[in-house]
């Protein structure tokens, strides 16, 4: 087995060996990309800017996914549903003149209630059962949103406020893209504390060994439930993002192929991996407007006047995704995650890497 | 009540999964500071028994009393906080995790930070927390000698090695009385002594009551205190391991019923 600590690097302390990033140098890499991540409004236009607005919201509801699925071994098909709510919920409470910044935490926690009372069945349920549990709260929460015009405005969707702090407003892609990058390193650094404390411990012991977790003085419907709540608290904030991003919440927007897409994310990125959530939110993200530009190249082209291509070029988006998704599940099941440990270790015992 | 010194009690407890009865009115007390063998035939209900005590199953009559306190309606989870832990016969480490991260999920009922002082860590005095019980099961991982594989994944460890680790996460529960299935089976002569060892150290310096299934009777002679032998979930005998040998029951449980056409002399010879 290779370790990935250099050597020469003792730990001479508990607390040392304890640590998220465990090396100096990925300590560093991980600052520098901070650093090169708040500079980049000098740097992009706002198309870029907004795509990365929509990996940060996006990473931020797939993490909470991954604490259940990948973490937890549950299965969710209905997490669009529940950053939908956190959505309107945001936008809800900024009606009621709750501050932006509290709004979106508010959201989150109102989510999490949510996520608890649909989460109830994980404590008898299990696998297909409970999928489908998960399915019948995607369409519960959906029904909710069409028919409840008080909480979302009905089919007419409901405006919002930018975010606002002191006096600032967040309104544009330049200003927001930080309040985003701020909840994503609060969340994300949250989550890796969780799963290196008592019960993060206890949601893996869950997945991997239900019965010997029991005997080992866990309470599994407890366990099963909260993996739920936490799920769905990351959600609501995500989904709290993405309302005063856009300003306007809409109810077509949380389906049931965005619940997918969601799980894509985790399965590309790499199940029950925190960092892995927010590569195959950008993995996710990124696909689209690549394939599309690439379909905007190919169109008019020599290739597209030879195979008369035309409006098919269209097509190639949707189904490159699809094609994604199915080559990720055959050549690399453990997610982007994994390939970015097997590219670390190869420059670790570069050039003896055999 | 039986004598104050009475770890476990188990009374008249008897076990049927519909027709099948796996144990039928067994009782019998282990005492504070004992190593109690139950030995038996394969489906003898040994294992039944084991899952009564540890809540897996709930037996259909009878009772159980864990330190004076009646434990037989409580789930698996409130009987391992209350201080009984346990290994399995076919290894069951959570196989994702690393060897420490398994031990230190035995420190969950006496762990105090919840998820919410968990995610904030440094501010809710989750670190300290995590840090003392990390010095207390490097402790653990010292005496069983499993130093070398702390950080691997539990999954990829060698079977004699998992043992060890399963022995090491139950001990980290700090159980007054703790279960073990077959801590010895399928292992070779080296592996087991050192286990005998681990569990007579146990035993001796840390204070823990032992319950053991073992089917290697050399072991069970050598290191039990007392034995239970159970046959087709009924107790035969029960008492100093060279006492139960010597019980006819016993050897005819173990020899099969003695035939008519084969004199005595014939088996030994």
């Amino acid at each position: 087995m290779t370790s990935m600590t250099p050597a020469g690097d003792f730990r001479s302390s508990y607390r040392a060996d304890t640590t998220i990033f465990p090396t100096r140098g990925s300590r560093f890499a991980m600052l520098a990309g901070l650093a090169l991540l708040c500079a980049a409004p000098l740097v992009f236009g706002r198309y870029e800017l907004g795509l990365l607005i929509a990996i940060g919201y996006s990473a931020i509801a797939a993490l909470g996914l991954n604490i259940l699925v990948g973490f937890t071994g549950q299965i969710s098909i209905g997490h669009a549903a529940f950053f939908g709510f956190g959505a309107f919920a945001s936008a809800l409470l900024v009606e009621w003149h709750v501050p932006v910044p509290l709004a979106i935490w508010g959201a989150g926690i109102m989510t999490a209630l949510v996520g608890l009372v649909f989460g109830a069945p994980a404590a008898r349920l299990k696998g297909l059962y409970l999928a489908i549990a998960t399915l019948a709260a995607q369409f519960i929460l959906e029904d909710f949103f069409a028919r409840a015009r008080w909480f979302s405005g009905g089919v007419a969707g409901r405006v919002t406020e930018p975010y606002e702090l002191f006096g600032f407003r967040f309104d544009r892609e330049e200003t927001y893209f930080y309040i985003v990058l701020a909840h994503v390193v609060v969340l994300f650094v949250a989550a890796a504390n969780l799963m290196r404390t008592r019960d993060g411990r206890a949601l893996v012991a869950v997945r991997d060994h239900y019965l010997s977790a029991e005997m080992m003085g866990i309470n599994l419907a407890y366990y099963r439930t909260l993996s739920f709540g936490i799920a769905s608290f990351y959600a609501g904030v995500g989904g709290a993002l993405y309302a005063h991003y856009l300003l306007f919440v809409s109810v077509e927007a949380f389906n049931i192929l965005y619940s997918i897409q969601f799980l894509a994310m985790i399965i590309i990125g790499g199940l029950g991996s925190v960092m892995g959530s927010l590569m195959g939110a950008a993995f996710m993200v990124l696909l689209p407007e690549i394939v599309q530009s690439g379909a905007d190249l190919l169109a008019g082209g020599a290739i597209d006047r030879v195979l008369r291509l035309g409006a098919s070029i269209s097509f190639l988006r949707e189904m490159a995704i699809g094609a994604a998704i199915i080559l990720f599940l055959i050549f690399e099941p453990d997610g982007l995650v994994h390939r970015w440990k097997m590219i670390k270790a190869y420059w670790k015992l570069y050039p003896f890497s055999h | 009540m039986s004598a104050e010194t009475a770890v476990l009690e188990v009374e008249r407890v008897s076990l049927r999964f519909g027709g099948v009865r796996a144990l039928t009115e067994v009782s019998f007390a282990v005492q504070r500071g004992e190593i109690f063998s139950i030995i038996g035939p394969n489906g003898a209900g040994k294992t039944s028994m084991v899952n009564c005590i540890s809540g897996r199953y709930r037996p259909t009559e009878g009772r159980i009393l864990f330190e004076g306190r009646d434990v037989t309606p409580l789930r698996p989870n409130r009987r391992a906080a209350l201080g009984i832990g346990r290994t399995f016969q076919n290894l069951a480490l959570f196989g994702h995790m690393t060897v420490l991260d398994n031990i230190m999920v035995g420190r969950h009922h006496l762990l105090r930070a919840g998820f919410v002082r968990g995610m904030a860590y440094w501010f809710g005095g989750a670190q300290r927390e995590e840090l003392a019980h990390r010095r207390e099961v490097e402790e653990i991982i010292d005496f069983l000698e499993i130093q070398h594989v702390r950080k691997a994944i539990a999954g990829t460890l060698s079977y004699g090695l998992r043992k060890r680790v399963e022995l090491a996460r139950a001990v980290a529960l700090k159980p007054s009385l703790i279960l073990l299935d077959e801590p010895m089976a399928g292992m070779n002569l080296e592996e087991k002594e050192d286990m005998a060892r681990f569990i007579i150290d146990l035993n001796q310096e840390w204070g823990m009551t032992v319950l053991m299934i073992e089917h290697d009777m050399g072991v069970v002679m050598d290191i039990s205190h007392r034995v239970m032998v159970l046959d087709f979930g009924r107790k035969i005998a029960e008492g100093l391991p060279e006492q139960v040998m010597a019980h006819p029951q016993v050897r005819s449980a173990y020899l099969g019923e003695a035939d008519a056409a084969v004199s005595p002399a014939e088996i030994d010879g």
